[in-house]
């Protein structure tokens, strides 16, 4: 620490600084001027812009189907694919993301297929979490994405460790941690940055500023110029980014893994976005928020945007928007078909994984309620038609999940 | 009398309680203008005004922390933490700081005005993290008191009781019965005590004990066990720190066998403390070991659920096992 003496007592307050956001993409989907482009590939941008429709049309329709009663809960990405896809794009595949829960959209760039979504919503026996966490709750080791936690803000700190060891390792990757500004108030949060900056760790904090947590806006989450400048507490590098501009997210990211990996800095990343949709299927907007704001975000869609920008370019046209729509809106609805006829997991996958090994104690207590269920099988379908198959139940309530 | 689900119940007694003091004051992650995401706060705000009821940043050690600085002020603070499954991050608020402030400086400062609510209890398709019950974490820590409420009536009555307690307590909400509990419920101000047992029924052949939602699913056992000709003592803890032993003590006196059932694991749950303490008590007495009817020692499952909960089945079973031991 260098001490500079001064002999006035003057207080500073943070507004020194001014934050400004990094935008090339405005919303018409033309490059600002003076803007460049970041190297983007053409087929590159098409995965990019394919797999931002792909979540899109998958987030539509599953909130549909928890509408119909065929999904008991769902979290939409919409609104928020730039960010999320835009990070995720500008990363290295193998490395790793440990997101809040509203990153679906990394897991479809990744190619995590519709089939493993699903499985995941319906908890049925091919769900790798073995349908024991709510929707939207994925985890995939081969696409390097860790398994959703619930409580808010746990993963960036793990981020921090995570990234840690990969330095140890020298495998030259880093982690990407995704939350919520509403997150960031954790205490957990400042943790991971301290941390982070003191251990000097390969790991990039990726802040969704989406407005809202369920129904607190920002404007009641912090008093501050939003997220990006704590990273100044914490001598850190940080960037601001136009969350909906995914030329801007993805090289912001690229810069940012560079930072990362090559000079072991972690850096913070405050994407300005919007969650246009509610915070869940169980939340219901309209009553915290007005409709005009939601307009006038629509306005700025980063899906729409990108396309704008890929039509310009000649890399996407009309043709491959409604085909690439309907073949996903079709594969949507097959996949669902599919991982809603599949049994629910088998009933040991109630006690295991608890620990590596079942303990006596839990065997004996398994042990019970098999007799139990065997018992009244019909009180336990699916308890009962995992322990012997051939039983016949009178009420299967497959789908209830 | 008006009738009203859980959750209106609850709101009534906040309204009684701001009302009548000005010094009570709601907070937590999303109680202002929405009124909390189950609307147990609502018009809160619009009547009290911003300064005393109000969205706190997302940070549950940071709003207990808050709540008990309030408190030592001479505030009443009744903090909403959203589930109680997200209730760990504030554990050492509460376990180190609320529940030892007292002791610690000689009754000099004290959070006895603090009141902590919290939905628990799983059967809503919750999962592992919108399901769980963790009172038993907090029942092992003296200087915090427990209250279940069981249905509106008793939430009212309880929640005020809760909020005049001169020390901290923590209430745990039956998240499940929030809406499906509905009864009559006083519109004017009372209080039901906490550390009382209520004997919900007098039966002879056993004592069934439970709190919270668990009572419901006690009444369903109870009708399949009357009708295989078994009399149950049904008992409400109400709150299980502290708990009425007594109460307990003399039904189990009277019936020979005890049956304890919650949501929450076996190992470490509050079942255990109750058993060792009614042997110690009932020993001669007891005509079958005291049986325990509780989740599984595992995580809170999702399409498993219906598996895991300790239902009126098992419940019902647990109860033919005793009285034929």
């Amino acid at each position: 620490m260098t001490t500079q003496y001064s002999h006035e007592p003057a207080f500073l307050t943070g507004d020194e600084y001014s934050i400004p956001t990094f935008s090339l993409l405005g919303p018409d989907g033309q490059l600002y001027p003076g803007a460049k482009a970041p190297e983007l590939e053409h087929d590159q941008a098409r995965r990019i812009y394919r797999s931002m429709l792909a979540t899109r049309i998958l987030d539509e329709r599953m909130l549909a189907a928890q509408r119909q009663g065929r999904l008991s809960f769902y979290m939409q990405c919409t609104g928020e694919e730039a960010a999320v896809i835009g990070a995720t794009a500008a990363l290295d595949d193998a490395d790793m993301i440990m997101a809040q829960y509203r990153e679906q959209g990394a897991l479809v760039y990744r190619g995590f297929s519709f089939d493993e979504f699903m499985n995941q919503l319906f908890g049925n026996e091919l769900d790798y979490g073995k349908g024991r966490q709510m929707p939207v709750h994925y985890g995939s080791r081969k696409l390097h994405y860790m398994t959703i936690s619930s409580p808010l803000a746990t993963q960036i700190p793990q981020a921090t460790g995570y990234a840690y060891g990969q330095k140890l390792a020298g495998d030259g990757q880093c982690t990407l941690t995704f939350f919520g500004e509403g997150a960031a108030s954790e205490g957990d949060f400042h943790a991971a940055l301290n941390m982070a900056a003191v251990h000097e760790v390969p790991v990039i904090f990726f802040c969704r500023n989406n407005g809202y947590a369920i129904s607190t806006p920002a404007v009641e989450q912090f008093a501050a110029d939003g997220i990006a400048p704590r990273a100044f507490g914490y001598r850190m590098h940080v960037i601001r980014v136009d969350g909906n501009d995914i030329l801007a997210v993805y090289q912001a990211t690229q810069k940012a893994r560079r930072i990362a990996v090559e000079n072991n800095k972690p850096v913070l990343i405050e994407a300005m976005t919007y969650r246009s949709a509610a915070h869940s299927s169980s939340d219901d907007p309209s009553g915290y928020r007005l409709k005009k704001e939601e307009e006038e975000w629509r306005e700025k869609d980063p899906v729409l945007r990108m396309k704008n920008w890929m039509l310009n370019k000649q890399w996407w046209s009309e043709e491959e928007e409604k085909e690439l729509q309907e073949s996903l809106r079709q594969e949507v609805l097959e996949t669902m078909k599919r991982a809603q006829k599949r049994p629910a997991p088998a009933l040991d996958t109630l006690v295991s994984d608890v620990y590596a090994e079942i303990t006596p104690a839990l065997q004996r207590q398994f042990d019970q309620l098999k007799t139990h269920i065997r018992k009244y099988p019909d009180a336990y379908p699916r308890g009962a038609q995992s322990l012997d198959p051939d039983v016949s139940v009178s009420t299967i309530d497959q789908g209830d999940s | 009398m008006p009738t009203m689900n859980l959750l209106q119940a609850i709101n009534s007694a906040l309204d009684i309680a701001m009302a009548e003091d000005e010094k009570v004051i709601c907070f937590g992650e999303d109680v202002g203008i929405f009124g909390g995401v189950f609307r147990a706060t609502s018009n809160l705000q619009g009547k009290y005004g911003k300064a005393r009821c109000f969205n706190t940043p997302l940070v549950e050690q940071g709003i207990i922390g808050f709540a008990n600085g309030l408190a030592a002020q001479g505030s009443v603070p009744v903090a909403e933490i959203q589930f109680a499954d997200y209730i760990f991050p504030a554990f050492d608020q509460i376990v180190n700081e609320a529940a030892k402030f007292r002791y610690r400086s000689g009754d000099l400062f004290n959070v006895g005005g603090l009141t902590i609510r919290t939905p628990y209890g799983g059967g809503i398709h919750g999962g592992l993290y919108h399901s769980q019950s963790p009172e038993a974490y907090f029942a092992h820590t003296p200087g915090v008191k427990i209250v279940v409420p069981r249905n509106p009536y008793q939430a009212k009555g309880l929640l005020l009781a809760a909020i005049r307690d001169a020390d901290p307590v923590i209430f745990f909400e039956p998240k499940r019965l929030y809406r499906a509990s509905v009864g009559e419920v006083p519109e004017e101000d009372y209080q039901l005590p906490i550390g009382e047992a209520e004997v919900l029924k007098e039966g002879t052949d056993i004592s069934l004990v439970g709190w919270g939602a668990q009572m419901e699913v006690i009444d369903k056992a109870v009708a399949l066990a009357e009708e295989a000709g078994f009399s149950c003592e049904v008992i409400d803890l109400r709150s299980i720190s502290p708990w009425d032993t007594e109460t307990v003590v003399e039904s189990v006196l009277k019936t020979g066998r005890l049956l304890i059932t919650h949501e929450a694991p076996l190992t470490g749950g509050f079942a255990g403390e109750i058993a060792a303490t009614i042997q110690e008590r009932c020993f001669l007495y007891l005509e079958s070991p005291i049986a325990r009817v509780t989740g599984l020692d595992t995580p809170f499952p999702l399409s498993l659920e219906k598996e895991y909960m300790p239902d009126h089945l098992k419940i019902f079973e647990a109860i033919r096992q005793s009285v034929e031991f």
